[in-house]
């Protein structure tokens, strides 16, 4: 009797933990794309919330201050680890995507203050949903560059 | 010659704490005295071993030596000399390097107390200090070295410890640097006050595994390392409310918290720790719930290693997390062994671990602790499993899924919420037996208060009814737990003929961590006031003005002054400054500045919001951009932060809290909290 009452207790919010857990993904689950990905979706992804990731190259940043709108274009980089480990690195990787013309690309606009990271070879990290227009409207930027944080070999090497 | 001797005496230090563990056990199974004796001073001595090695990093990071690749990285010319000495921590080798001198610390102290009594504990104590020692020492050894130097070989340059053939010292002209947004007082205390927590969290764990390997299972071990526990709390919980001030005043997005999955791995083991420091009392007062108590710092401990690694494995994509690493594997394969281990013990001692009384009423304080603990652990759920759910989709389905801050905010919401409602009627409850009456008893004067000031927030100032919840349970809250006080005092009064104050303090002083607790709550109550008013009621504005030009928001009016620009050629850093007047209704309020400061050797922006602070809002206003040739125009983006400020006020008072509460008692021997209520309704333990 005393142990049923204590487990029914338990039973209750355990369904209840699941419930909230269950719900609350379907509703905010975020689909983690790259920028291949998101063009071989194409048109059915439009709406969706997605997260999308790529470098972004540095001379398709523009800042329009008066409507804090801000636009730039990404270039596509592998979304796992272990090929970005394969390749160099993300410091090498996000190098080698801005600067190959081959890569597959997509615009971005943002609507807020310029990031402080922003910056050329950044990775973007972005949640939002992919316009009708074909662009990628951002409402999250994160941004991470590799470089500043650690890197094991200085640029002088390069001068020996 | 400095780095060749740091780390030899790091590879000394890493032979002593093995020597140590290996002579606890052996000391420990053939019952030899003088052995353990042994691995306990070998203990104490990895203390000043591990000094000496980070003195020598530090006087690497402080005299410019950029020829060891670690003071490359994490400092440059321009940087003051304090930021050269914190840059200790501010990279992957160096703060391994200080987790491991964290550790000897507390192991040193620990050594060093009274053993009288509980001399059996200790060789088990030094082998699970030993081992975690073990394991960041060779961490630092084998594959993060931070006196690893540059070599020349073949015009090519390799880090590496020891000298290639034929290979020449290759010294940079000047360092790296450490990030500009992480040059902050915040950023500079916030990264140690995480690992002081993180650290102090192995003492309990390794008494608890004592405790498991001797048998000696009553509640020695939790009395042992109770006020070790608070410590560990207080610095993590310290840690990450400076982790948020950073993010707040630094990061320039007008928020503290945003579910990042580093910041989730540090809030991980705050979370079981929590439901730990609750779920003692229980087995302290009535001798229930040993498993679980067990599996809560066994968990605590787990997560601690498993936050240390999560933010060095790239494993997750996140703001925090530092390159890619070779050490990532050998954490997740030493969380996986010690995790195992553990749980083991558990099993093998669960027999003696069974409870010692049932437990009866639903509503009895130790069933709603129990409540408390299922609480947290399923916040911990919703954060375990919103951190590992990319991983298991992509597993499952190929498709990589994330989930992002609303989904912790809608799922953790509630489960917040019932803890604020515990929180109000759980010290109401008595040991052993309640009943609804006598809770209602307790609680109705501070419900219908509670009412009172909802029905005044629901006419004057929101008619929100998420909001209008979260006020009402946290009056509920404040007005129990100042009820609660009050009661104590006039008990107190009445009995002992005290007047008012003498009463208040004397009670508090007896009973410092019943006390100690309610101003904690307390605390938890005026920080979510703030996280509430910044998380319905923050209000934005932007826009882009001219000199005089005006901005109207919340009630405030922002008028653009003028701009400035120069250079600090000795910081290297230019500042742009905007100069605005504030004004509320027409009253002049006086001048906020936001600026932005520009790195010239990062090539990185900082923005720095110019803040005016209340206790009913704060203005947060950043300067976003300006017109460069004339200093005509500039953007602003303006937040209100209505209530924040109680987040930072509550921060402080629980510190306060933690503090009284974990605070030597006068006397250790008479400790108040066994002389109270539920003494003589439990049955001796074998050992007590």
């Amino acid at each position: 009797m005393k142990i049923n009452k204590f487990f029914l207790g338990g039973a209750f919010i355990l369904a209840a933990v699941v419930y909230l857990i269950a719900s609350s993904t379907q509703a905010n689950a975020e689909y983690f794309l790259t920028v291949d990905e998101l063009n071989a979706e194409g048109a059915s992804a439009v709406g969706k919330s997605l997260r999308l990731s790529g470098a972004v190259i540095a001379d398709t940043i523009q800042y329009d201050a008066a409507t804090l709108t801000l636009t730039f274009e990404i270039a596509h980089v592998s979304g796992d680890n272990k090929e970005i480990e394969a390749q160099g690195g993300l410091a090498e990787v996000l190098y080698q995507a801005v600067n190959d013309p081959s890569r597959q690309r997509i615009r971005v606009v943002y609507v807020g203050p310029k990031p402080d990271l922003l910056r050329g070879e950044a990775q973007a990290i972005m949640t939002g949903k992919l316009g009708e227009d074909g662009i990628f409207h951002a409402e999250e930027l994160l941004l991470k560059c590799p470089t500043r944080y650690e890197e094991a070999v200085p640029e002088q090497a390069s001068n020996n | 010659m400095f780095a060749e001797f740091g780390y030899g005496v790091l590879l000394v230090s890493f032979i002593v704490a093995i020597y140590s563990g290996v002579a606890a056990v052996y000391g420990a199974v053939n019952k030899s005295a003088p052995l353990v004796e042994s691995a306990r001073r070998a203990m104490l001595l990895t203390f000043p071993l591990i000094s000496i090695a980070a003195a020598a990093l530090i006087y690497l990071l402080v005299t410019n030596r950029y020829e060891v690749a670690f003071v490359y990285e994490v400092t440059s010319r321009s940087m003051p000399t304090y930021l050269k000495i914190t840059a200790w921590w501010g990279g992957q080798a160096g703060s391994l390097v200080f987790w491991s001198w964290l550790l000897a610390v507390f192991t040193s102290a620990v050594t060093l107390r009274k053993w009288d009594r509980d001399i059996e504990f200790l060789p088990w104590v030094i082998m699970v200090s030993a081992i975690t020692l073990t394991f960041f020492l060779g961490m630092s050894i084998f594959f993060e070295n931070p006196f690893a130097r540059f070599w020349l070989v073949d015009g090519n340059v390799l880090p590496s410890m020891f000298a290639p053939a034929n290979a020449t010292v290759f010294t940079p002209q000047d360092g790296q640097g450490l990030n500009p947004l992480l040059r902050h007082p915040g950023m500079v205390i916030h990264p140690p006050m995480l690992y002081l927590g993180f650290v102090s969290f192995v003492i309990p764990y390794a008494f608890a595994m004592a405790a498991l390997i001797t048998g000696r299972t009553d509640d020695r071990w939790i009395r042992i390392t109770r006020r070790w526990s608070l410590w560990a709390w207080l610095f993590l919980s310290f840690g990450l409310v400076l982790g948020g001030r950073w993010a707040y005043d630094v990061l320039g997005w007008g928020g503290y918290w945003g579910w990042d999955p580093v910041e989730i791995a540090a809030f991980m083991p705050w979370l079981t720790g929590t439901a730990f420091l609750h779920s003692v009392m229980i087995q302290e007062k009535r001798g229930l719930l040993k498993h679980w108590n067990m599996i809560l710092v066994i968990l605590t401990y787990a997560l601690v290693i498993f936050g240390t690694f999560l933010t060095r494995s790239g494993v997750l994509s996140s703001v925090h997390a530092f390159a890619n690493s070779p050490i990532g594997p050998f954490f997740m394969g030493f969380v996986t062994l010690t995790l195992v281990a553990s749980v083991a013990l558990v099993i093998w001692r669960w027999p003696i671990l069974r409870s010692e009384t049932e437990m009866k009423s639903m509503l009895s304080r130790e069933a709603l602790f129990l409540l408390n603990n299922l609480l947290f652990m399923s916040i911990l759920v919703v954060c375990f499993w919103g951190v590992i759910f990319p991983l298991i989709s992509e597993l499952f389905t190929g498709a990589k899924v994330t989930v992002g801050p609303p989904f912790y905010e809608r799922a953790t919401a509630p489960l917040f919420s019932s803890l604020l409602f515990l929180m109000a009627v759980a010290p109401l409850s008595a040991w052993g037996h309640s009943t609804l009456q006598t809770l209602g008893k307790a609680i109705w004067k501070s419900t219908v208060a509670a009412l009172v000031v909802t029905v005044a927030f629901y006419f004057t100032y929101t008619q929100n009814i998420g909001a209008l919840v979260g006020f009402f349970l946290i009056a509920l809250v404040l007005f129990a737990t100042v009820h609660e006080f009050w009661r104590g005092t006039r008990a107190r009064q009445k009995a002992q003929g005290e007047n008012f104050l003498t009463a208040l303090s004397r009670l508090m002083e007896r009973n410092r961590r019943r006390y100690g607790g309610y101003i904690i709550h307390i605390s938890m109550a005026l920080m979510a006031i703030g996280i509430l008013g910044i998380e319905i009621f923050q209000k934005e504005t932007q826009g882009t003005l001219a000199a005089g030009e005006q901005l109207n928001i919340a009630g405030y009016t922002v008028e653009y002054r003028e701009l400035a620009s120069w250079d600090n050629q000795g910081e290297g850093v230019n500042y742009t400054r905007a100069v605005v007047d504030v004004y509320e209704n027409g009253i002049y309020l006086g001048q906020l500045n936001p600026r932005i400061d520009y790195y010239f050797d990062s090539q990185q922006n900082m923005t720095i919001p110019g803040q005016r602070s209340t206790l009913r809002d704060d203005l947060y206003i950043l300067l976003v951009d300006w017109q460069p040739v004339s200093t005509i125009g500039a953007t602003f983006k303006i937040y209100v932060n209505p209530l924040v400020n109680w987040l930072w006020i509550g921060s402080l008072l629980f510190l306060a809290g933690v503090i009284f509460a974990a605070w030597p008692d006068r006397d250790p021997s008479e400790e108040p909290a066994r002389r109270s209520v539920a003494r003589d309704s439990r049955q001796p333990s074998a050992a007590d």
